[in-house]
């Protein structure tokens, strides 16, 4: 039973990290988003501080998104999409199993790079540590809210961009609590359990809303 | 009992046209089929709609005598004009993920499913097992796509233009594995313009209304 | 023709074989002298203390991520004006040296700066500059990752790279300028001609010393680079040794 969703799991962690996949280049594009912040609002530490845990959970959230295009439109180009349809595999497991695969080889390194990018926007190390845990909870989020958005629009030439304004508005209450959570473990009065936990609740609903919803999709796609 | 594929008043609309009516088929296994007739007039639409992949506007298709626990499709190989290789993986690798990730359409000693290794000796492309799927030519890569039916066992083979981008000496080989399926009871449905490498062959042929 | 003969690989590879331990030699012992008096020769700092030592390896590292840089553009000059078969080898075979030596000045540069400014990481020109240079490293050899046939990926890079070149004065400008509105000029200050020689000469052995070690991991990734090429012709030709199915008469 296990059997096939470990091959799934090992066939697509090595295309994301093989010639052509897009392990590394979500980390690029949070770096890059992340750098350009200060040349828009400025050098000022003190501002980079406050707003630094927002700031990078946008920047995650983007690179999240943006790579999310191709996880099932390339599947489908070449025709494995039909195979997986056809594989007698229940396709809600199939989309959970990509979906946790195209985490590790795209979120994990988001959440692992957060750290060092923290630095950049002079966070406390109270303020690292919080950022990179709320990301570690919550960036498995945004990869099951976007597979809805990868599985509407796989057919589609252009699908990234419109994918990114289809999402946008589920991934909200990712952002608040994520935020929310960040800025809570550094300003004393304000708890940090309650919108953490808040935050893992909501990864937990789209683990089981965005598989079953992409797979809907993904069956609507077929023709 | 011995296993049939069946359909029935099947009808099929792609686009919002009609692309064939009142479609009805029986075969029983060890026989083959071949689709035949001119281009758009539905012969692909034909075989999705056999794979499960389009859902048809009208009909039932049903396996009588399969796994009760499978749908019509799960009990297809199909292969279609797309080879579902991935260039960045080795030759083996794209065949071993097929062989755990599709599910055999039935468990029966009569099939007898080859390993990666015996499906690449049979196809003549296992000297490139260790090589990326990348490095292969247009019609080793389709025989790599053909090796997915032999390492996986289901009893039904849905082919659309199976002998395209394949040289005279690997057609005769798809013929004697074709044949080889028919032995062991399988079915085959194919759509082709060419006469099809077998010695019996029941031919289906659809016309443009006029 | 010295410059027709280095274009053939195999001659390349010949002689970079021969070249390769002079050079080698050559590196360690310019380190060990320019580490030598980096330790013992070069005074310390009366306001930073021991920790300007941190120069001796930021300031050559920022030099030859430069310098890294000029010889990419160059290359591509190469793969795209002259078609020259090694251009492109070279322009790739330095890109990722030049992105280590861009994150060893970023990470010198900002151990340096913190006993100074109290943080890790200030967003002064010099070091903006330097991680936005950092950042086109990366993105060049993402693309060379993402396009598999290697001359295909060779042009693509080459034009990327010579658009850096161009803009890369542009970028530095602009980043200064933005800088300045901000904050005033940089603690890093170099304080130009007439710095002492006990801290221009170990600077300058081992500034020798940084390029001695370029040029090395160069040949070497260069030399690697033209037999992975080899390695995927040869995989390809292998790919193809067997035309037909178990009869070798029917070939195509």
């Amino acid at each position: 039973m296990s059997g096939w969703m470990g091959a799934l799991f090992l066939r697509e962690l090595r295309l994301s990290l093989r010639v052509g996949g897009g392990a590394l280049i979500g980390v690029l594009f949070f770096l890059a988003v992340i750098t350009v912040i200060p040349f828009g609002v400025g050098p000022d530490l003190n501002l980079l501080a406050l707003i630094g845990p927002a700031v990078l959970w946008i920047g995650a959230l983007l690179a999240t998104l943006l790579g999310l295009d191709r996880l099932f439109q390339a599947d489908r180009d070449d025709g494995s999409l039909d195979l997986m349809l056809m594989a007698g595999r229940p396709l809600e497991v199939l989309v959970l199993v990509k979906c946790l695969a195209h985490w590790v080889g795209t979120g994990l390194p988001l959440v692992l790079s957060a750290p060092v990018l923290s630095i950049f926007l002079n966070l406390e190390p109270l303020a690292i540590g919080a950022v990179a845990l709320t990301l570690l909870v919550g960036t498995p989020a945004l990869t099951l809210i976007g597979a809805i958005g990868a599985a509407l629009t796989v057919s589609l030439r252009r699908g990234g961009l419109l994918l990114a304004v289809l999402v946008v508005p589920f991934s909200i209450p990712v952002l608040i609590f994520g935020v929310s959570a960040s800025g809570a473990a550094v300003t004393e009065p304000t708890p940090f359990l309650t919108p953490f936990l808040l935050l893992a609740a909501l990864t937990l609903i789209s683990a089981v809303v965005g598989p079953v919803a992409a797979a809907m999709a993904l069956r609507f796609s077929s023709d | 009992m011995t296993m049939r594929l069946v359909a029935e008043n099947l009808s099929c609309e792609r686009g919002g046209r009609r692309v064939f009516s009142d479609l009805a088929l029986t075969l029983e296994a060890g026989r083959a089929l071949a689709v035949t007739g001119p281009n758009g007039v539905g012969k692909s639409s034909l075989l999705r709609v056999l794979a499960g992949l389009v859902q048809p506007a009208s009909g039932s298709i049903r396996i009588e005598d399969g796994d009760p626990e499978l749908s019509a499709g799960e009990h297809c190989h199909y292969y279609g004009h797309l080879d579902a290789l991935k260039p960045a993986l080795s030759v083996l690798e794209n065949l071993d993920f097929w062989t755990s990730f599709l599910a055999p359409g039935r468990t029966g000693a009569r099939w007898q499913p080859m390993t990666p290794i015996e499906a690449l000796e049979a196809l003549g492309i296992d000297h490139a097992g260790d090589l990326p799927a990348a490095y292969l030519s247009a019609g080793q890569r389709r025989r790599l796509a053909l090796a997915r039916l032999l390492v996986v066992a289901r009893p039904v083979w849905l082919l659309d233009e199976p002998t395209s981008a394949l040289d005279a000496a690997s057609e005769a080989r798809l013929g004697e594995l074709m044949s080889d399926h028919l032995a062991a009871g399988g079915i085959i449905v194919a759509a082709t313009h060419q006469t099809m490498p077998l010695a019996e062959v029941g031919t289906l042929r659809l016309e443009a209304p006029a | 023709m010295a410059i027709l003969d280095l274009a053939n690989p195999t001659r390349f590879l010949a002689l970079s074989a021969r070249l390769l331990p002079w050079l080698a030699a050559a590196c360690v012992i310019a380190f060990a002298v320019g580490l030598y008096m980096t330790f013992f020769v070069a005074p310390d700092d009366y306001q930073q203390g021991a920790t300007v030592k941190i120069m001796y390896l930021h300031v050559p590292a920022a030099w030859l991520a430069m310098m890294c840089y000029s010889v990419m553009a160059i290359s591509s000059l190469g793969t795209l004006i002259w078609k020259h078969p090694l251009a492109d080898v070279s322009a790739k075979a330095a890109a990722p040296i030049g992105a280590a030596f861009t994150l060893i000045s970023l990470i010198t540069g900002s151990l340096w700066g913190k006993p100074m400014w109290g943080t890790y990481w200030v967003w002064d020109a010099r070091l903006t500059s330097v991680l936005v240079l950092f950042i086109m490293y990366l993105g060049l050899i993402a693309l060379w990752r993402t396009i598999e046939d290697p001359i295909r990926a060779g042009k693509a890079a080459a034009v990327l790279t010579l658009v850096g070149a161009i803009n890369l004065p542009i970028i530095k400008f602009s980043v200064d300028w933005w800088n300045t509105l901000h904050q005033p000029a940089s603690v890093i200050r170099m304080d130009g001609p007439t710095i002492h020689p006990t801290i221009l000469w170990p600077l300058l052995v081992m500034a020798l010393a940084f390029t001695l070690l370029f040029f090395v991991m160069h040949l070497m990734a260069m030399r690697n680079e033209i037999l992975r090429r080899r390695l995927r012709t040869m995989q390809l030709q292998a790919a193809s040794a067997r035309v037909g199915v178990a009869t070798p008469q029917a070939a195509e």
